[in-house]
């Protein structure tokens, strides 16, 4: 196993350049989550380090060599594709074996590992069949086999759960959760989907027009966003944000809790009321006329109607964020 | 689901069928059935009488010499042409999948064979390889000093249809494969790339293997097209000659029809060559397609 160093990794098709600069030291046996909308550049970042993208810049290195020049074989890793990309001629142990047998790797050994991936991944029974015949969570966890059974120093995976249904993508994250604490191998896990990075990475890159505009753990880029890009991206609903002397002040929605209107902080014209059961949202606008959009997560049992609400925040989950630059300024 | 459409109208379906009914019935079922009829009978050569001989037109027929080295002629022109054509453009569509700049322009290019007609494109070739003034034979007799003469050697002008045979038919088979190789979706080469397969292994271990089905469909109307598609090429250049050596099925089927206006005869010969195609579209469609099915 080892760790991956990008170093001011830069991407341009022609004139246009679509990864500014990406910095990040990785450490062997990390799960890191590369988080952004789409068009970010977060796949593309992921095919470089794969090699299936020239790296127009900069320098990627795996286990401290620089793969730069390295054709994708040789570079000791393994892709989980978002179509999972099996083979469809050939049987699952065929897929699974696929990549062994070009390595000439004897027969004995490979059997063994494609019945150890086999069993770690509950896919014993299917091993005669072709992908056709599976599900989609059994391709999906084919498609791990395949990965696992290399032994790389690196997994790659490219938005692998967003082709199953809600149900199969929770299931599938613990399962590899599960994986990783059980292998231990350095993991890079691209996704636009926030809860997802939330709930797998160890740390997460957040992307935004190739630039990385936030490296932390996910509790930690949750607490202190460095941009409004971050603020408004993590966290459903998004943080608020509302201009106030010049400055822009941020409020995650659960931290707006209801008061008298002498406590007002703030108070909300109601737009659009949802009770979830654990708790209510409500959307609206503020109240002094300005068109600022608001949301706030309100406690179950709290009077929810339309109407104005008052709301005030505590000083410490205050964030304040530059409204030309859009970083981070305080606390 | 139900996916076939219902009428409500009893005689619509039908008249909707009809031209389509209307132009077999006319064009295959009723000559199809002319030359069944024809093929048990004898016929004077002015068309003047005809007499019910039963089978003897096939007996004469399989007795022949002549018809049986016809046979012959047309296994080695069709494996000639579906083999070389298939592999040919196959190559032609591997490459031109590669090509990034300039696509277009090169696809369109390897299109233009197919809209030459067979008989232009005979006429084409038999002047490209005219024994006296063909410049391709310019090149072969001056550069190779290589003998060529089609006109009398049966081998060269065996070479000859079949290299104008394929390619008047390299478009079609090429469209095929361009369109089957973009259906094989990118990650899967990515993937295998990753597994550690290099270019040549990826194309026979992943590529070739998808493309099998396109590969089969071709096989068929490849063989199809040498057996039949042919003709216009070989009447335009050799005539099935010199002798019989360019004298495939159908063309015999012409020559003693029309030529040596022996009607029940080449009644007969159609009729065998009708049975022979269906047989080889059964045999191909019943054994091989299985094997490519994934």
């Amino acid at each position: 196993m080892a760790g991956v160093s990008l170093r001011n990794v830069l991407k341009s098709y022609g004139e246009l350049q679509v990864i500014h600069g990406v910095s990040m030291e990785i450490a062997d046996g990390e799960f890191i989550v590369i988080l952004g909308p789409s068009g970010c550049g977060k796949s593309t970042l992921l095919r470089m380090v794969a090699g299936l993208e020239v790296i127009s810049g900069g320098q990627i290195a795996i286990g401290g060599r620089v793969v730069n020049e390295l054709e994708p074989k040789d570079r000791d890793i393994a892709m989980v594709f978002q179509n999972y990309a099996l083979y469809p001629h050939m049987s699952v142990y065929e897929n699974m074996a696929y990549g062994l047998r070009i390595r000439g790797l004897p027969k004995s050994e490979i059997d063994a590992r494609v019945q150890k991936a086999a069993g770690i991944l509950e896919l014993g029974q299917y091993l005669e069949r072709k992908p056709r015949a599976l599900s989609g969570g059994q391709r999906q966890r084919v498609a791990m086999g395949r990965a696992i059974v290399r032994e790389p120093q690196v997994f790659l995976f490219d938005e692998p759960l967003s082709n199953l249904d809600a149900k199969l993508r929770v299931q599938m994250r613990g399962e590899l959760q599960a994986l990783h604490r059980r292998l231990g191998t350095t993991s890079l896990f691209v996704t636009h989907d926030q809860v997802e990075a939330m709930t797998l990475a160890q740390r997460m890159i957040v992307m935004n027009a190739g630039r990385a505009e936030q490296i932390g753990a996910p509790l930690e880029v949750y607490a202190r966003p460095a941009t409004t890009f971050v603020a408004s991206f993590i966290g459903s609903p998004p943080m608020n944000l509302i201009p106030k002397d010049g400055k822009l002040l941020g409020v995650r929605p659960e931290h707006l809790e209801p008061c008298s209107p002498a406590d007002a902080m703030l108070t909300i014209e109601l737009d659009l009321i949802e009770p979830l059961g654990s708790d209510t949202l409500v959307y609206g606008h503020i109240a002094d006329g300005q068109s600022v959009r608001l949301a706030a997560r309100l406690h179950a049992s709290a009077p929810a109607q339309a109407g104005k609400l008052p709301v005030r925040y505590a000083p410490q989950h205050v964030h304040w964020f530059d409204p030309v630059t859009g970083k981070r300024i305080g606390p | 689901m139900e996916k076939r459409v219902v009428y409500r109208s009893a005689w619509l379906p039908y008249a909707l069928v009809a031209p389509q009914l209307a132009i077999t019935l006319v064009f295959f079922f009723w000559p199809a059935s002319q030359a069944i009829w024809f093929s048990f009978q004898l016929q004077d050569a002015f068309g003047q009488s005809s007499s019910f001989v039963g089978l003897q037109n096939f007996v004469a027929l399989f007795k022949d010499p002549n018809y049986r080295d016809s046979f012959t002629v047309t296994a080695v022109f069709s494996v000639l042409v579906a083999g070389i054509g298939i592999a040919l453009s196959l190559l032609l569509a591997v490459m031109a999948d590669r090509v990034v700049r300039g696509s277009f322009a090169y696809r369109t290019l390897l299109i233009w064979p197919y809209a030459v007609a067979a008989a232009v494109a005979g006429v084409l070739y038999a002047f490209l390889f005219a024994p006296s003034i063909g410049i391709v034979t310019y090149v072969l007799k001056g550069w190779f000093g290589m003998d060529w003469n089609w006109v009398l050697k049966g081998d060269q002008a065996m070479a000859l249809v079949v290299i104008a045979a394929v390619w008047n038919h390299i478009s079609y088979n090429f469209l095929f494969f361009l369109a089957g190789l973009q259906s094989i979706p990118r990650s899967l080469i990515e993937a295998a790339a990753i597994d550690g397969a290099g270019p040549t292994r990826r194309f026979w271990s992943i590529v070739f293997p998808l493309l099998s089905p396109t590969a089969f469909f071709l096989l068929v109307v490849n063989v199809v097209y040498a057996f039949f598609g042919t003709f216009g090429i070989i009447d335009a250049t050799t005539q099935g000659g010199p002798a019989t050596s360019t004298q495939i099925l159908v063309y015999k089927v012409y020559h003693d029809g029309v030529k040596a206006a022996d009607l029940g005869g080449s009644s007969a010969q159609s009729v065998v060559l009708m049975a022979v195609v269906i047989a080889l579209t059964v045999v191909q469609f019943r054994y091989i397609e299985r094997k490519v099915n994934y």
